[in-house]
Protein backbone atom coordinates (compact mmCIF):
# COMPACT_ATOMS: atom_id res chain seq x y z
CA UNK A 1 0.00 0.00 0.00
CA UNK A 2 1.13 3.09 -0.91
CA UNK A 3 1.21 6.08 1.62
CA UNK A 4 -1.77 7.79 -1.28
CA UNK A 5 -3.86 4.70 -0.71
CA UNK A 6 -3.24 4.62 3.36
CA UNK A 7 -4.20 8.12 3.49
CA UNK A 8 -7.29 7.67 1.07
CA UNK A 9 -8.56 5.01 3.29
CA UNK A 10 -8.26 7.00 6.91
CA UNK A 11 -5.15 5.85 8.40
CA UNK A 12 -2.75 7.76 10.13
CA UNK A 13 0.76 7.56 9.81
CA UNK A 14 1.67 5.44 12.61
CA UNK A 15 -1.39 2.90 11.49
CA UNK A 16 0.97 2.16 8.34
CA UNK A 17 1.25 -1.74 8.77
CA UNK A 18 5.17 -1.79 8.71
CA UNK A 19 6.59 -3.88 5.76
CA UNK A 20 8.64 -6.82 7.01
CA UNK A 21 10.30 -9.47 5.05
CA UNK A 22 9.95 -11.85 8.08
CA UNK A 23 9.35 -15.04 6.74
CA UNK A 24 7.09 -16.58 10.02
CA UNK A 25 6.00 -19.87 8.43
CA UNK A 26 10.15 -20.89 8.08
CA UNK A 27 10.26 -19.60 11.63
CA UNK A 28 7.44 -21.43 12.87
CA UNK A 29 8.48 -24.86 11.54
CA UNK A 30 11.64 -24.91 13.91
CA UNK A 31 8.98 -24.86 16.85
CA UNK A 32 7.72 -28.56 17.34
CA UNK A 33 5.53 -27.63 20.01
CA UNK A 34 3.17 -25.01 17.92
CA UNK A 35 2.49 -28.28 16.02
CA UNK A 36 -0.65 -29.56 17.80
CA UNK A 37 -4.20 -29.41 18.20
CA UNK A 38 -6.63 -28.84 21.00
CA UNK A 39 -9.74 -29.53 21.11
CA UNK A 40 -9.35 -30.66 17.82
CA UNK A 41 -8.79 -26.60 16.51
CA UNK A 42 -4.97 -25.55 15.80
CA UNK A 43 -2.96 -24.66 19.29
CA UNK A 44 -2.52 -20.41 18.79
CA UNK A 45 -0.15 -19.80 21.39
CA UNK A 46 -0.26 -16.19 22.58
CA UNK A 47 1.34 -17.07 26.33
CA UNK A 48 4.91 -16.19 25.55
CA UNK A 49 5.12 -13.51 28.05
CA UNK A 50 4.85 -16.58 30.46
CA UNK A 51 7.00 -18.57 28.87
CA UNK A 52 7.95 -18.96 25.37
CA UNK A 53 8.35 -21.88 23.41
CA UNK A 54 11.13 -23.87 22.43
CA UNK A 55 13.22 -24.76 19.52
CA UNK A 56 14.55 -28.13 17.97
CA UNK A 57 18.03 -26.90 18.05
CA UNK A 58 17.43 -26.23 21.59
CA UNK A 59 15.84 -29.60 22.15
CA UNK A 60 18.49 -31.18 20.72
CA UNK A 61 20.93 -29.73 22.28
CA UNK A 62 19.68 -30.42 25.74
CA UNK A 63 19.40 -34.63 24.77
CA UNK A 64 22.50 -34.41 23.39
CA UNK A 65 23.93 -33.11 26.63
CA UNK A 66 21.64 -35.53 28.12
CA UNK A 67 23.02 -38.66 26.36
CA UNK A 68 26.43 -37.82 25.68
CA UNK A 69 27.85 -35.29 28.79
CA UNK A 70 25.62 -35.26 31.20
CA UNK A 71 28.28 -34.99 34.64
CA UNK A 72 28.82 -32.76 37.03
CA UNK A 73 30.75 -29.65 36.48
CA UNK A 74 34.07 -27.80 37.76
CA UNK A 75 34.15 -30.92 39.85
CA UNK A 76 36.15 -33.98 37.88
CA UNK A 77 39.32 -34.37 35.92
CA UNK A 78 37.48 -37.14 33.89
CA UNK A 79 36.76 -37.34 29.54
CA UNK A 80 32.71 -36.75 30.68
CA UNK A 81 33.41 -33.54 33.29
CA UNK A 82 35.74 -31.64 31.38
CA UNK A 83 32.88 -31.92 28.48
CA UNK A 84 29.80 -31.06 30.83
CA UNK A 85 31.74 -27.76 32.16
CA UNK A 86 33.20 -26.46 28.84
CA UNK A 87 29.52 -26.82 27.31
CA UNK A 88 28.06 -24.73 30.80
CA UNK A 89 31.35 -22.54 30.43
CA UNK A 90 30.47 -22.52 26.69
CA UNK A 91 27.07 -21.17 27.49
CA UNK A 92 28.21 -19.24 29.95
CA UNK A 93 30.11 -16.78 26.93
CA UNK A 94 27.23 -16.92 24.95
CA UNK A 95 25.58 -15.02 27.06
CA UNK A 96 28.31 -12.15 27.53
CA UNK A 97 28.30 -12.00 23.71
CA UNK A 98 24.69 -11.57 23.88
CA UNK A 99 24.33 -9.11 25.77
CA UNK A 100 27.95 -7.26 25.67
CA UNK A 101 29.13 -7.64 28.76
CA UNK A 102 32.86 -7.12 29.15
CA UNK A 103 33.95 -10.52 30.76
CA UNK A 104 32.12 -14.10 31.19
CA UNK A 105 32.57 -13.38 34.67
CA UNK A 106 30.29 -10.78 34.85
CA UNK A 107 27.41 -13.01 33.93
CA UNK A 108 26.16 -15.25 36.98
CA UNK A 109 24.01 -18.32 36.05
CA UNK A 110 20.26 -18.81 38.25
CA UNK A 111 17.60 -20.23 37.78
CA UNK A 112 15.73 -17.62 36.77
CA UNK A 113 14.41 -14.02 37.30
CA UNK A 114 13.01 -14.27 40.54
CA UNK A 115 15.84 -16.23 41.84
CA UNK A 116 18.26 -13.29 40.60
CA UNK A 117 16.70 -10.36 41.62
CA UNK A 118 16.53 -12.10 45.31
CA UNK A 119 20.84 -13.05 44.55
CA UNK A 120 20.85 -9.45 44.17
CA UNK A 121 19.23 -8.38 47.32
CA UNK A 122 20.93 -10.50 49.94
CA UNK A 123 24.37 -9.75 47.80
CA UNK A 124 23.96 -6.28 47.36
CA UNK A 125 21.04 -5.22 49.69
CA UNK A 126 22.00 -6.89 52.86
CA UNK A 127 25.26 -5.38 52.84
CA UNK A 128 24.70 -1.58 51.20
CA UNK A 129 21.47 -1.09 52.59
CA UNK A 130 20.89 0.11 56.49
CA UNK A 131 18.04 2.23 58.27
CA UNK A 132 16.62 4.98 56.99
CA UNK A 133 17.70 4.21 53.17
CA UNK A 134 15.04 3.95 50.12
CA UNK A 135 14.94 1.42 47.01
CA UNK A 136 13.10 2.86 44.35
CA UNK A 137 10.96 0.50 42.29
CA UNK A 138 8.59 1.41 39.73
CA UNK A 139 4.40 0.83 39.90
CA UNK A 140 4.18 -1.74 37.25
CA UNK A 141 6.61 -4.46 38.79
CA UNK A 142 6.47 -7.84 39.07
CA UNK A 143 5.89 -9.08 42.61
CA UNK A 144 9.60 -10.86 41.88
CA UNK A 145 10.52 -7.45 42.20
CA UNK A 146 8.36 -5.36 45.02
CA UNK A 147 8.27 -8.63 47.39
CA UNK A 148 12.40 -9.04 48.14
CA UNK A 149 12.85 -5.27 48.76
CA UNK A 150 10.23 -5.21 50.48
CA UNK A 151 11.58 -8.18 52.48
CA UNK A 152 14.87 -6.13 52.78
CA UNK A 153 13.11 -2.71 54.05
CA UNK A 154 11.63 -4.62 56.94
CA UNK A 155 14.59 -6.77 58.16
CA UNK A 156 16.60 -2.72 57.65
CA UNK A 157 14.08 -0.54 58.58
CA UNK A 158 14.66 1.34 55.07
CA UNK A 159 12.02 2.17 52.94
CA UNK A 160 10.36 1.34 49.85
CA UNK A 161 9.27 3.94 47.30
CA UNK A 162 7.13 4.35 44.02
CA UNK A 163 7.61 5.70 40.68
CA UNK A 164 4.14 6.19 39.53
CA UNK A 165 3.03 5.68 36.14
CA UNK A 166 -0.20 7.13 34.25
CA UNK A 167 -2.79 5.33 32.82
CA UNK A 168 -1.36 4.49 29.35
CA UNK A 169 1.09 2.78 31.72
CA UNK A 170 4.21 5.22 31.14
CA UNK A 171 6.66 5.83 33.88
CA UNK A 172 6.27 9.96 35.47
CA UNK A 173 9.59 10.52 34.82
CA UNK A 174 9.26 13.72 36.89
CA UNK A 175 7.99 11.83 40.26
CA UNK A 176 10.94 9.58 39.62
CA UNK A 177 13.65 12.74 39.86
CA UNK A 178 11.77 13.64 42.66
CA UNK A 179 12.13 10.28 44.93
CA UNK A 180 15.84 10.12 44.35
CA UNK A 181 18.20 11.44 47.01
CA UNK A 182 20.58 10.92 48.98
CA UNK A 183 19.36 8.46 51.00
CA UNK A 184 18.55 6.07 47.41
CA UNK A 185 20.79 2.97 47.77
CA UNK A 186 19.15 1.49 44.55
CA UNK A 187 16.90 1.67 41.55
CA UNK A 188 15.53 -1.09 40.71
CA UNK A 189 13.11 -1.49 37.64
CA UNK A 190 12.13 -3.46 34.72
CA UNK A 191 12.50 -3.14 31.01
CA UNK A 192 9.32 -4.45 30.06
CA UNK A 193 6.44 -4.72 31.45
CA UNK A 194 5.01 -8.07 31.41
CA UNK A 195 1.29 -6.71 32.74
CA UNK A 196 0.77 -3.94 30.16
CA UNK A 197 3.67 -3.80 27.53
CA UNK A 198 5.56 -0.64 28.29
CA UNK A 199 9.18 -0.42 27.10
CA UNK A 200 10.82 1.65 29.86
CA UNK A 201 12.77 4.31 29.16
CA UNK A 202 16.40 2.97 30.81
CA UNK A 203 18.67 4.98 29.55
CA UNK A 204 17.01 8.25 30.92
CA UNK A 205 16.38 6.05 34.34
CA UNK A 206 19.68 5.15 34.56
CA UNK A 207 21.58 8.08 33.99
CA UNK A 208 19.72 9.63 36.35
CA UNK A 209 20.10 7.53 39.58
CA UNK A 210 24.06 7.36 38.31
CA UNK A 211 24.56 11.19 38.45
CA UNK A 212 23.02 10.35 42.28
CA UNK A 213 25.50 7.90 42.35
CA UNK A 214 23.01 5.28 42.85
CA UNK A 215 23.03 1.89 41.16
CA UNK A 216 20.35 0.76 38.80
CA UNK A 217 19.44 -2.75 38.69
CA UNK A 218 17.14 -3.82 35.53
CA UNK A 219 14.25 -7.16 35.77
CA UNK A 220 15.24 -7.98 32.55
CA UNK A 221 12.51 -10.71 32.03
CA UNK A 222 10.76 -9.73 29.44
CA UNK A 223 13.26 -7.00 27.71
CA UNK A 224 16.16 -10.05 26.28
CA UNK A 225 13.07 -11.61 24.36
CA UNK A 226 12.72 -9.26 22.49
CA UNK A 227 14.73 -6.56 21.87
CA UNK A 228 18.90 -6.41 21.92
CA UNK A 229 20.21 -5.95 25.40
CA UNK A 230 23.60 -4.15 25.32
CA UNK A 231 24.82 -3.89 28.86
CA UNK A 232 27.64 -1.22 28.30
CA UNK A 233 25.61 0.63 26.20
CA UNK A 234 22.76 1.07 29.01
CA UNK A 235 25.24 0.94 31.67
CA UNK A 236 22.96 -1.25 33.86
CA UNK A 237 24.83 -2.29 37.17
CA UNK A 238 22.29 -5.55 37.09
CA UNK A 239 20.32 -6.85 34.21
CA UNK A 240 18.15 -10.27 35.11
CA UNK A 241 16.92 -12.91 32.88
CA UNK A 242 14.98 -16.00 32.82
CA UNK A 243 15.71 -18.23 29.87
CA UNK A 244 12.29 -20.10 29.85
CA UNK A 245 10.72 -16.46 28.48
CA UNK A 246 13.69 -16.93 25.88
CA UNK A 247 13.48 -19.80 24.03
CA UNK A 248 15.15 -21.52 26.42
CA UNK A 249 14.33 -24.28 29.12
CA UNK A 250 13.54 -23.70 32.84
CA UNK A 251 15.65 -23.25 35.06
CA UNK A 252 17.73 -21.46 33.02
CA UNK A 253 18.53 -17.72 33.75
CA UNK A 254 21.29 -15.05 34.07
CA UNK A 255 22.32 -12.47 36.68
CA UNK A 256 24.37 -9.85 35.12
CA UNK A 257 26.22 -7.53 37.18
CA UNK A 258 29.15 -5.24 36.74
CA UNK A 259 32.17 -6.93 38.10
CA UNK A 260 32.92 -3.83 40.57
CA UNK A 261 29.39 -4.59 42.19
CA UNK A 262 30.04 -8.66 42.37
CA UNK A 263 33.26 -8.84 44.15
CA UNK A 264 31.96 -6.38 46.77
CA UNK A 265 28.63 -7.72 47.53
CA UNK A 266 28.23 -11.05 50.02
CA UNK A 267 27.46 -14.31 48.50
CA UNK A 268 23.59 -15.47 48.04
CA UNK A 269 23.88 -19.08 48.95
CA UNK A 270 26.89 -21.10 50.84
CA UNK A 271 27.70 -24.43 49.98
CA UNK A 272 29.98 -26.11 47.50
CA UNK A 273 31.75 -24.78 44.14
CA UNK A 274 31.68 -21.49 45.86
CA UNK A 275 34.09 -21.60 47.97
CA UNK A 276 38.26 -21.17 48.04
CA UNK A 277 39.07 -23.01 51.60
CA UNK A 278 36.62 -23.97 54.31
CA UNK A 279 37.82 -24.68 57.66
CA UNK A 280 35.69 -24.68 61.17
CA UNK A 281 36.72 -21.03 61.90
CA UNK A 282 36.56 -19.17 58.62
CA UNK A 283 35.60 -19.81 54.53
CA UNK A 284 37.12 -17.73 52.11
CA UNK A 285 34.67 -17.27 49.14
CA UNK A 286 35.61 -17.93 45.25
CA UNK A 287 36.14 -15.36 42.80
CA UNK A 288 33.84 -14.54 40.33
CA UNK A 289 31.29 -16.09 38.69
CA UNK A 290 31.83 -19.42 41.55
CA UNK A 291 31.42 -17.19 44.59
CA UNK A 292 27.38 -17.16 43.69
CA UNK A 293 26.76 -20.23 42.17
CA UNK A 294 26.69 -22.65 45.32
CA UNK A 295 25.79 -26.17 44.48
CA UNK A 296 25.17 -27.60 41.29
CA UNK A 297 23.08 -25.63 38.77
CA UNK A 298 20.98 -26.62 36.32
CA UNK A 299 23.77 -27.58 33.26
CA UNK A 300 21.41 -28.72 31.09
CA UNK A 301 19.18 -26.03 30.96
CA UNK A 302 22.05 -23.31 31.12
CA UNK A 303 23.57 -25.31 28.15
CA UNK A 304 20.38 -25.14 26.62
CA UNK A 305 20.38 -21.03 27.11
CA UNK A 306 23.52 -20.86 24.78
CA UNK A 307 21.80 -22.83 21.86
CA UNK A 308 18.66 -20.71 22.30
CA UNK A 309 20.79 -17.30 21.84
CA UNK A 310 22.62 -19.24 19.13
CA UNK A 311 19.47 -19.36 17.65
CA UNK A 312 18.38 -15.80 18.10
CA UNK A 313 21.62 -14.92 17.03
CA UNK A 314 20.89 -16.79 13.89
CA UNK A 315 18.24 -14.86 13.26
CA UNK A 316 17.47 -11.17 11.70
CA UNK A 317 16.93 -9.73 15.62
CA UNK A 318 16.00 -6.00 14.00
CA UNK A 319 13.41 -7.91 11.35
CA UNK A 320 12.02 -9.72 14.06
CA UNK A 321 11.07 -7.09 16.37
CA UNK A 322 9.60 -5.08 13.24
CA UNK A 323 7.68 -8.21 12.85
CA UNK A 324 6.53 -8.64 16.34
CA UNK A 325 5.23 -4.82 16.17
CA UNK A 326 3.52 -5.11 13.17
CA UNK A 327 1.48 -8.03 14.45
CA UNK A 328 1.19 -5.94 17.77
CA UNK A 329 -0.33 -3.15 15.65
CA UNK A 330 -2.36 -5.53 13.99
CA UNK A 331 -4.01 -7.15 16.97
CA UNK A 332 -4.48 -4.06 18.32
CA UNK A 333 -6.56 -2.65 15.58
CA UNK A 334 -8.86 -5.67 15.70
CA UNK A 335 -9.64 -5.81 19.23
CA UNK A 336 -10.05 -2.18 19.33
CA UNK A 337 -12.80 -2.66 17.43
CA UNK A 338 -14.93 -4.61 19.73
CA UNK A 339 -16.89 -2.56 21.67
CA UNK A 340 -17.04 -3.90 24.98
CA UNK A 341 -13.05 -4.58 24.77
CA UNK A 342 -11.04 -1.93 26.89
CA UNK A 343 -6.97 -2.40 26.37
CA UNK A 344 -5.03 -2.67 29.25
CA UNK A 345 -1.88 -0.68 28.45
CA UNK A 346 -1.35 1.96 26.00
CA UNK A 347 2.08 3.10 26.10
CA UNK A 348 3.65 4.62 23.17
CA UNK A 349 6.52 2.63 23.00
CA UNK A 350 4.99 -0.76 23.90
CA UNK A 351 6.16 -4.33 23.06
CA UNK A 352 4.21 -7.05 21.68
CA UNK A 353 1.86 -7.91 24.67
CA UNK A 354 -1.95 -7.14 24.39
CA UNK A 355 -3.86 -6.59 27.67
CA UNK A 356 -7.48 -6.43 27.82
CA UNK A 357 -11.11 -6.40 29.35
CA UNK A 358 -14.50 -6.62 28.60
CA UNK A 359 -16.96 -5.19 29.68
CA UNK A 360 -19.15 -7.11 32.11
CA UNK A 361 -17.17 -10.92 31.61
CA UNK A 362 -15.02 -11.64 34.05
CA UNK A 363 -10.79 -12.76 32.60
CA UNK A 364 -10.83 -16.00 33.44
CA UNK A 365 -14.11 -16.59 31.79
CA UNK A 366 -12.39 -15.45 29.03
CA UNK A 367 -9.15 -17.68 29.21
CA UNK A 368 -11.66 -20.38 29.14
CA UNK A 369 -13.97 -19.75 26.40
CA UNK A 370 -10.08 -19.00 24.14
CA UNK A 371 -8.97 -22.15 25.39
CA UNK A 372 -11.97 -24.06 24.23
CA UNK A 373 -10.99 -22.87 20.44
CA UNK A 374 -7.48 -23.41 21.19
CA UNK A 375 -6.29 -19.82 22.17
CA UNK A 376 -3.67 -20.02 24.84
CA UNK A 377 -3.57 -16.57 26.85
CA UNK A 378 -2.98 -15.22 30.17
CA UNK A 379 -6.14 -14.85 32.42
CA UNK A 380 -5.43 -13.09 36.10
CA UNK A 381 -3.43 -10.60 37.23
CA UNK A 382 0.13 -11.08 35.99
CA UNK A 383 1.76 -11.42 39.24
CA UNK A 384 1.55 -7.09 39.16
CA UNK A 385 -1.52 -6.22 41.68
CA UNK A 386 -0.57 -2.90 42.17
CA UNK A 387 -1.03 -2.22 38.18
CA UNK A 388 -4.61 -4.16 38.10
CA UNK A 389 -4.45 -1.35 41.39
CA UNK A 390 -3.80 1.02 39.18
CA UNK A 391 -6.33 0.28 36.51
CA UNK A 392 -9.22 -0.80 38.84
CA UNK A 393 -10.04 -4.24 37.24
CA UNK A 394 -9.31 -7.47 39.31
CA UNK A 395 -7.43 -9.15 36.45
CA UNK A 396 -6.92 -8.51 32.88
CA UNK A 397 -7.01 -11.07 29.86
CA UNK A 398 -3.35 -11.28 28.02
CA UNK A 399 -2.39 -11.87 24.62
CA UNK A 400 1.32 -11.99 24.53
CA UNK A 401 3.31 -12.49 20.56
CA UNK A 402 6.40 -13.94 19.89
CA UNK A 403 8.03 -13.80 16.15
CA UNK A 404 6.72 -17.40 15.62
CA UNK A 405 2.79 -16.33 15.48
CA UNK A 406 1.19 -15.47 12.56
CA UNK A 407 -1.48 -12.70 11.54
CA UNK A 408 -3.95 -15.66 10.73
CA UNK A 409 -3.49 -16.70 14.49
CA UNK A 410 -4.42 -13.50 15.72
CA UNK A 411 -7.55 -13.45 13.48
CA UNK A 412 -8.31 -16.41 15.18
CA UNK A 413 -7.60 -14.84 18.91
CA UNK A 414 -9.97 -11.94 17.46
CA UNK A 415 -12.67 -14.46 16.19
CA UNK A 416 -12.66 -16.05 19.84
CA UNK A 417 -13.18 -13.44 21.69
CA UNK A 418 -16.15 -11.96 19.95
CA UNK A 419 -17.30 -14.99 20.79
CA UNK A 420 -17.25 -14.52 24.34
CA UNK A 421 -18.82 -11.71 24.33
CA UNK A 422 -21.51 -13.49 22.25
CA UNK A 423 -21.83 -16.38 24.96
CA UNK A 424 -21.45 -14.36 28.08
CA UNK A 425 -21.45 -10.29 26.93
CA UNK B 1 -24.60 -28.13 23.45
CA UNK B 2 -21.39 -27.99 23.40
CA UNK B 3 -19.12 -27.93 26.28
CA UNK B 4 -18.96 -24.13 26.32
CA UNK B 5 -22.56 -23.78 26.23
CA UNK B 6 -23.18 -26.36 28.69
CA UNK B 7 -20.60 -24.62 31.02
CA UNK B 8 -22.18 -21.53 30.62
CA UNK B 9 -25.56 -22.23 30.80
CA UNK B 10 -28.43 -19.92 31.26
CA UNK B 11 -29.06 -20.71 34.87
CA UNK B 12 -25.55 -19.93 35.72
CA UNK B 13 -24.82 -16.05 33.50
CA UNK B 14 -28.46 -15.88 35.20
CA UNK B 15 -27.15 -15.96 38.79
CA UNK B 16 -23.60 -14.60 37.82
CA UNK B 17 -25.54 -11.23 36.27
CA UNK B 18 -28.13 -11.33 39.50
CA UNK B 19 -26.42 -12.85 42.37
CA UNK B 20 -28.95 -13.96 45.35
CA UNK B 21 -28.19 -13.07 48.74
CA UNK B 22 -25.28 -10.62 47.50
CA UNK B 23 -24.19 -7.92 50.23
CA UNK B 24 -23.05 -8.29 53.92
CA UNK B 25 -25.14 -10.69 56.53
CA UNK B 26 -25.59 -7.97 59.89
CA UNK B 27 -27.34 -10.88 62.21
CA UNK B 28 -23.84 -13.35 60.93
CA UNK B 29 -21.73 -14.89 64.11
CA UNK B 30 -19.54 -16.77 61.75
CA UNK B 31 -17.94 -14.86 58.48
CA UNK B 32 -15.16 -16.47 56.76
CA UNK B 33 -12.73 -15.23 54.04
CA UNK B 34 -12.21 -17.43 50.98
CA UNK B 35 -9.60 -16.31 48.15
CA UNK B 36 -8.03 -17.91 45.45
CA UNK B 37 -4.06 -16.53 44.90
CA UNK B 38 -4.07 -17.23 41.29
CA UNK B 39 -6.71 -15.84 39.90
CA UNK B 40 -7.02 -12.83 42.75
CA UNK B 41 -11.19 -14.38 43.35
CA UNK B 42 -12.59 -13.73 46.77
CA UNK B 43 -15.89 -13.73 48.63
CA UNK B 44 -16.92 -13.57 52.00
CA UNK B 45 -19.52 -15.74 53.41
CA UNK B 46 -21.65 -14.86 56.04
CA UNK B 47 -23.56 -16.88 57.93
CA UNK B 48 -26.26 -16.82 61.17
CA UNK B 49 -25.59 -20.44 62.49
CA UNK B 50 -27.89 -21.57 65.42
CA UNK B 51 -28.75 -24.59 67.16
CA UNK B 52 -27.03 -26.34 64.32
CA UNK B 53 -29.03 -24.47 61.59
CA UNK B 54 -28.02 -22.04 59.10
CA UNK B 55 -30.90 -19.76 59.90
CA UNK B 56 -29.49 -17.27 57.28
CA UNK B 57 -26.29 -16.80 54.67
CA UNK B 58 -25.13 -13.75 52.66
CA UNK B 59 -21.52 -13.18 50.72
CA UNK B 60 -20.01 -10.71 49.20
CA UNK B 61 -16.83 -10.75 47.07
CA UNK B 62 -16.13 -10.49 43.69
CA UNK B 63 -14.82 -13.12 40.54
CA UNK B 64 -15.57 -15.37 37.46
CA UNK B 65 -18.77 -15.93 36.53
CA UNK B 66 -18.35 -19.86 37.55
CA UNK B 67 -17.19 -18.62 40.98
CA UNK B 68 -20.06 -15.89 41.51
CA UNK B 69 -23.10 -18.04 39.90
CA UNK B 70 -22.17 -20.74 42.65
CA UNK B 71 -21.78 -19.02 45.59
CA UNK B 72 -25.64 -17.38 44.43
CA UNK B 73 -26.85 -21.02 44.34
CA UNK B 74 -24.80 -22.47 47.23
CA UNK B 75 -26.72 -19.66 49.65
CA UNK B 76 -29.55 -21.13 48.25
CA UNK B 77 -29.22 -24.21 48.70
CA UNK B 78 -27.70 -24.70 52.28
CA UNK B 79 -29.85 -22.02 53.74
CA UNK B 80 -31.95 -23.68 56.42
CA UNK B 81 -30.03 -26.84 56.67
CA UNK B 82 -28.21 -28.37 59.87
CA UNK B 83 -24.56 -28.40 59.53
CA UNK B 84 -24.10 -32.23 58.28
CA UNK B 85 -26.46 -31.86 55.43
CA UNK B 86 -24.87 -28.67 53.97
CA UNK B 87 -21.94 -30.66 54.41
CA UNK B 88 -23.29 -33.63 52.48
CA UNK B 89 -23.92 -31.20 49.61
CA UNK B 90 -20.82 -29.95 49.68
CA UNK B 91 -19.37 -33.04 49.67
CA UNK B 92 -22.04 -34.32 46.74
CA UNK B 93 -20.64 -30.69 44.68
CA UNK B 94 -17.15 -31.10 44.96
CA UNK B 95 -17.27 -34.76 43.56
CA UNK B 96 -20.11 -33.77 40.81
CA UNK B 97 -17.46 -31.33 39.30
CA UNK B 98 -14.53 -33.17 39.94
CA UNK B 99 -16.65 -35.64 37.94
CA UNK B 100 -16.62 -38.57 40.33
CA UNK B 101 -19.98 -38.63 40.69
CA UNK B 102 -22.22 -39.40 38.24
CA UNK B 103 -25.44 -36.79 39.51
CA UNK B 104 -27.83 -38.81 36.70
CA UNK B 105 -27.45 -42.10 38.37
CA UNK B 106 -26.12 -42.35 41.99
CA UNK B 107 -28.78 -40.73 44.30
CA UNK B 108 -28.22 -37.16 45.50
CA UNK B 109 -29.48 -33.92 46.66
CA UNK B 110 -28.01 -31.80 44.39
CA UNK B 111 -31.55 -30.62 42.66
CA UNK B 112 -30.62 -27.34 40.76
CA UNK B 113 -26.95 -27.46 41.55
CA UNK B 114 -26.53 -29.97 38.65
CA UNK B 115 -26.16 -27.23 36.55
CA UNK B 116 -22.47 -26.73 37.22
CA UNK B 117 -22.37 -30.70 36.10
CA UNK B 118 -20.48 -28.80 33.07
CA UNK B 119 -17.77 -27.85 34.94
CA UNK B 120 -16.36 -31.34 35.39
CA UNK B 121 -15.28 -30.64 31.64
CA UNK B 122 -12.58 -27.85 32.47
CA UNK B 123 -10.79 -29.39 35.43
CA UNK B 124 -8.50 -25.65 36.07
CA UNK B 125 -12.04 -23.90 36.68
CA UNK B 126 -13.21 -26.56 39.53
CA UNK B 127 -11.48 -24.50 42.24
CA UNK B 128 -13.59 -21.12 40.77
CA UNK B 129 -17.19 -23.57 41.93
CA UNK B 130 -15.56 -24.94 44.80
CA UNK B 131 -14.30 -21.70 46.74
CA UNK B 132 -17.75 -20.27 48.54
CA UNK B 133 -17.88 -23.86 49.54
CA UNK B 134 -14.93 -24.00 50.85
CA UNK B 135 -15.59 -21.03 52.67
CA UNK B 136 -19.00 -21.80 54.03
CA UNK B 137 -17.32 -25.15 54.96
CA UNK B 138 -14.19 -22.88 56.93
CA UNK B 139 -17.05 -20.52 58.64
CA UNK B 140 -19.08 -23.25 59.74
CA UNK B 141 -15.74 -24.44 61.70
CA UNK B 142 -15.37 -21.49 63.07
CA UNK B 143 -12.27 -20.34 61.13
CA UNK B 144 -12.04 -16.85 59.23
CA UNK B 145 -9.91 -17.29 56.22
CA UNK B 146 -9.30 -20.10 53.52
CA UNK B 147 -7.37 -20.56 50.70
CA UNK B 148 -7.70 -22.34 47.18
CA UNK B 149 -3.71 -23.56 48.13
CA UNK B 150 -5.55 -25.02 51.03
CA UNK B 151 -7.68 -27.26 49.26
CA UNK B 152 -5.20 -29.93 48.07
CA UNK B 153 -4.74 -30.59 44.05
CA UNK B 154 -8.71 -30.20 43.49
CA UNK B 155 -7.90 -32.73 40.67
CA UNK B 156 -9.80 -35.84 40.23
CA UNK B 157 -7.00 -38.93 40.68
CA UNK B 158 -7.98 -39.91 36.84
CA UNK B 159 -6.91 -36.59 35.56
CA UNK B 160 -3.19 -37.01 37.02
CA UNK B 161 -0.98 -37.85 33.93
CA UNK B 162 1.58 -39.97 34.21
C1 LIG C 1 8.77 -8.80 34.23
C2 LIG C 1 8.99 -10.09 34.96
N1 LIG C 1 9.84 -10.13 35.97
C3 LIG C 1 10.10 -11.27 36.63
C4 LIG C 1 9.49 -12.45 36.29
C5 LIG C 1 9.79 -13.67 37.07
O1 LIG C 1 10.46 -14.61 36.29
P1 LIG C 1 10.61 -16.11 36.76
O2 LIG C 1 9.23 -16.57 37.13
O3 LIG C 1 11.14 -16.81 35.56
O4 LIG C 1 11.55 -16.15 37.90
C6 LIG C 1 8.58 -12.44 35.23
C7 LIG C 1 7.89 -13.66 34.81
O5 LIG C 1 6.85 -14.05 35.21
C8 LIG C 1 8.33 -11.23 34.55
O6 LIG C 1 7.46 -11.18 33.53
Amino acid sequence: MTMAEMLALGMSKNEQPIETSWDVERVRADFPVLRQTVNGKPLVYLDNAASSQVPQVVIDRGSRYLQEEHSNIHRGVHYLSQRATSAYDGAREKVRRFINARESKECIFVRGCTEGINLVMHGYGRKFVGEGDEIIISEMEHHSNIVPWQMLCEEKGARLRVIPMDDAGELLLDEYDALLNERTKLVAVMHISNSLGTINPLKEIISRAHKMGVPVLIDGAQGAPHLKVDVQDLDCDFYIMSGHKMFAPTGSGVVYGKAEWLERMNPFMGGGDMIRTVTFEKTTYAGLPNKFEAGTPAIAAQIGLGAAIDYLEGLDREEAHRYEQELLRYATEKLSAIESVRLIGTAREKASVLAFVIEGVHPHDVGTILDYEGVAIRAGHHCAQPVMQHFKVPATSRASFAFYNTKEEVDIFVRAVEQVVEVLG
Amino acid sequence: MSALTELYNEQIKEHEKKPRNFGKLETANRVAEGRNPVCGDHFTVYLQYEDDVIKDIRFEGEGCAISKASASMMTRSVKGKNKADAEQLFSEFHQMVLGELDEETTPNQLGYLKVFAGVRNFPVRVKCASLSWHTMHAALEGEETTSTEDFGPDIASSQISA
